[in-house]
């Protein structure tokens, strides 16, 4: 088994290789919240089509390049040596684009007591987000 | 930001806070926010738009002015510290009371020239360390150790992630000589842009 870990989800998928992360549909779906149709790799309204000759290496049978399409997208996607772990990441462009809109990104973090906090619980208050580390 | 819910426990039990305080182990503020350091800040509105963007909090970069024969600041260095932090508890207060009428508050546009730009050097840098932040946690540490040092040289202006994965002193603090030679190393280059503020010392 693999573990496919994003900022917000992690899953269980079936083993792996080192160097490329291969999922059948079921598991791509619970993995990314990502899903091949014939248009392409979608999420919501978002499809970004199969660059034309290069079938063989985004999907073959029931199964998706995830890696693949992440680096496709200008993702991150790094595993660990025996590509037993997987993080996806979120790009830069994206990140960008999320701060110039003003919108807060929204997080979900445990305080002390192990309490989830959301950053969209104190909508109608002000938030002083401020960072530290013991180190 | 710290690697698990311990290291932050003993500060967070003696400030005893009335406001909520959350423990990051990813960094994924660091990521989401574009941040390199702590102190930062991000101002929220009430309808959850930002209004000032991420910047450092009432500190500013003066430790390169640090007497090592001295051990200690000299006050006049000291001194320009304090009145930075004067400063932006100030701004805050100001922003507390009187909200979007403060002077402190950024319109759209100056709010969009002032955040940072992340690069697809920094996403990396940031996915890398969320991979090695699970491997250690999972006690690979020798493969999170790899990721750490790839990390560091993905994004060298992070000092998060520099002094979240380096050496610490028995304090538990990453002042280290490593830690000295990356302040020292900043010659006259600027590590951050000072705070964008009325008051607030160069």
């Amino acid at each position: 088994m693999a573990i496919v870990l994003t900022e917000t989800t992690k899953a269980d998928v079936p083993s792996n290789q080192a160097d490329a992360l291969w999922l059948n549909s079921t598991d791509v779906e619970a993995a990314t919240g990502w899903t091949l149709k014939p248009e392409g790799f979608c999420q919501g309204d978002i499809c970004v089509p199969i660059p034309p000759g290069r079938e063989a290496e985004f999907a073959k049978d029931d199964q998706v390049n995830v890696s693949t399409f992440w680096a496709h997208m200008n993702k991150p996607a790094v595993a660990s040596e025996a590509g037993d772990v997987w993080f996806l990441g979120e790009g830069a462009e994206s990140r960008n684009d999320t701060l110039l809109s003003l919108e807060a990104p929204d997080f979900t973090l445990p305080d002390l007591e192990g309490n989830m906090h959301s950053l969209t619980d104190f909508r109608g208050k002000r938030v002083l987000l401020a960072t530290w580390a013991s180190w | 930001m710290d690697a698990d819910v311990e290291a932050a426990r003993p500060w967070i039990e003696n400030a005893n806070p009335t406001y909520v305080t959350l423990i990051d182990r990813n960094h994924v503020l660091s990521s989401l926010y574009n941040m390199v350091n702590v102190p930062q800040a991000v101002w929220i509105d009430e309808n959850g738009i930002v209004v000032r963007p991420t910047e450092t909090a009432g500190s500013i970069d003066i430790l390169r002015d640090f007497d090592f024969e001295a051990g200690a600041f000299s006050p006049e260095v000291l001194e320009k510290a304090g009145e930075a932090k004067n400063t932006y508890v100030g701004a805050v207060k100001d922003w507390a009371i009187n909200g979007s009428d403060s002077r402190y508050v950024f319109d759209a546009d100056a709010a969009r020239a002032h955040v940072p730009a992340m690069t697809d050097q920094i996403a990396l840098a940031h996915a890398t360390f969320q991979l090695g932040q699970h491997l250690f946690r999972e006690g690979r540490t020798d493969e999170a150790d790899a990721l750490f040092a790839r990390c560091r040289e993905l994004h060298p202006a992070s000092w998060n992630i520099f002094r979240q994965t380096t050496e610490k002193e028995e304090t538990g603090i990453a002042v280290g000589e490593e830690f000295w030679g990356k302040v020292m190393s900043l010659g006259d280059e600027q590590y951050y842009a000072s705070v964008d503020m009325d008051g607030m010392p160069d």
